[in-house]
């Protein structure tokens, strides 16, 4: 446990240093959000009522931001060959990689969520609402993503091919944690439902994503 | 210093581990780098790969850390721990450095320490301490390690395997970018380790300064190896696919 615990903290202090990507998510959310108003006008019912589902669209473009380095850079500088060697569970690994992103890079994501909920004119029930939904759905977006990062290092392909690989995949996590807000501010659908959905979503990606992900580093670094 | 040492004493209740491989073949890309390699290393002995670019040197020892699986033939150790697959009781140092550049020479050190000991009790901060003053970077512990050489970086790499105790170092170029104190440095180190019953495979163009070491000579494919290797090549190729 120790090796993994060390993986994780160097993977968030890396992540929070000069150059890392933890603030790149927040300020790519913040100017995601802050043009929207823009393109659409200022219809301040309008923006009320679709904002949730902006904050949510937002979040998850740049949870993908930094994604594709999560192995790239370890396989760069062979670092990869290194953890591939030892004695951990790839599959542990990826993990402990994923929460380590997640934390420094998804978590941000939620605590800024209702200020930039507040550009969009949303009423109290509906920012925290989307502050629960997206605390709760950005880990799925992030286990899901990690497949997209390990296929990418794997074909030795950065930059455009994990959004193409790891979007559609994000779609019913985006689905059920729109549909949760709305429910909690609009209704009629009461907001369990999706919401319990959402959560099965995300424990199951917990499981998938690192199994996927370690299979794909297995057979791709040969 | 005394590390590796200490790393003897762990390898020398292990009396005859001896490491081998028989009839190896490397297919990278298509194409076949070598086969029919066969090399035989005991406790206390170092092997040394040499040849001109592209004779496989690095593939071999990427095959003996399992990095890379052999197209034919095996490797066998004997004597080692049971519990353990070969390439987790090697030390891999390849020909670029693992370090993180936003993270300190200090902070990059102790990551590994911790790493490749994993659940065994360690007190790291002694280990980075006497690691880098093993290797002289001492005087640069809280620098970040992006603004290292290409000489420091190697230090600081091998630095890494003094970090924790291993039988099998993997050597791709050890001396490259290294200056003459660092090189003597070195070949102290491999010394020790090798007095300590430890076993050293070393890819190298230069001499290292190691005692009598054992040569495996890996020819080019269009020399050597094609020749002895064109019978099988057809079914090689073929299972590949």
């Amino acid at each position: 446990m120790t090796a993994l615990s060390a993986l994780f903290v160097r993977d968030a202090r890396i992540a929070i240093r000069i150059g890392g990507g933890a603030m790149m998510g927040v300020l790519f959310f913040l100017t995601v959000v802050t043009l929207v108003p823009f393109a659409i006008g200022p219809d301040l019912a309008l923006l009320r009522r679709i904002g949730p589902a902006i904050l949510w669209l937002g979040a998850l473009l740049s949870s993908l931001l930094a994604l594709d380095r999560l192995f790239a850079n370890d396989h760069e500088d062979g670092s990869l060959d290194l953890i591939l060697m030892a004695r951990l569970p790839l599959e542990l690994v990826v993990a402990a990689k994923a929460l380590a992103h997640w934390v420094t890079t998804g978590l941000p994501l939620v605590v800024v969520s209702p200020i930039l909920g507040l550009f969009l004119n949303l009423e109290p029930t509906a920012l925290s609402a989307t502050g629960l939904t997206l605390l709760i759905g950005t880990p799925a977006l992030t286990f899901i993503g990690v497949i997209g990062a390990a296929l990418a290092t794997a074909l030795r392909r950065g930059g455009l091919l994990l959004p193409v690989l790891v979007l559609p995949l994000t779609v019913p996590v985006l689905i059920f944690g729109v549909a949760a807000t709305n429910a909690a501010v609009a209704g009629p659908v009461p907001f369990d439902t999706p919401f319990t959905i959402l959560c099965a979503l995300t424990l199951m990606s917990g499981v998938i994503g690192p199994f996927a992900a370690a299979a794909t580093l297995r057979y791709g670094m040969e | 210093m005394e590390n590796s040492a200490e790393a003897g004493a762990k390898v020398g209740k292990i009396v005859a581990m001896k490491l081998s491989g028989h009839d190896l073949a490397c297919i990278r890309g298509g194409r076949r780098v070598f086969c029919a390699v066969r090399f035989s290393v005991a406790a206390g002995r170092a092997l040394v790969l040499t040849g001109p670019n592209g004779a496989g040197k690095s593939s071999l020892l990427r095959m003996i850390a399992g990095l890379i699986r052999p197209a034919e033939g095996g490797i066998a150790l004997e004597d080692g721990d049971p519990e353990l697959s070969v390439g987790e009781q090697c030390h891999y140092v390849g020909h670029v450095d693992p370090l993180k550049p936003a993270l300190t020479v200090t902070e990059n050190l102790a990551f590994w320490a911790r790493f490749l000991n994993g659940a065994r009790e360690v007190d790291e901060a002694a280990l980075v301490e006497r690691g880098l003053e093993a290797v002289g970077l001492a005087a640069l512990a809280r620098l970040p390690a992006g603004y290292l050489s290409a000489g420091q970086r190697r230090r600081l790499s091998l630095a890494r395997i003094l970090a924790a105790p291993r039988p099998i170092w993997l050597l791709d170029e050890p001396s490259t970018a290294l200056d003459a104190a660092s090189q003597e440095r070195l070949q102290r180190v491999m010394h020790t380790h090798l007095s300590g019953r430890g076993l050293i495979i070393a890819a190298t163009h230069g001499p290292l300064g190691l005692a009598e070491p054992e040569e495996l000579r890996l020819g080019t494919p269009s020399t050597v190896g094609e020749d002895a290797c064109i019978a099988r090549d057809t079914d090689a190729l073929d299972t590949m696919q």
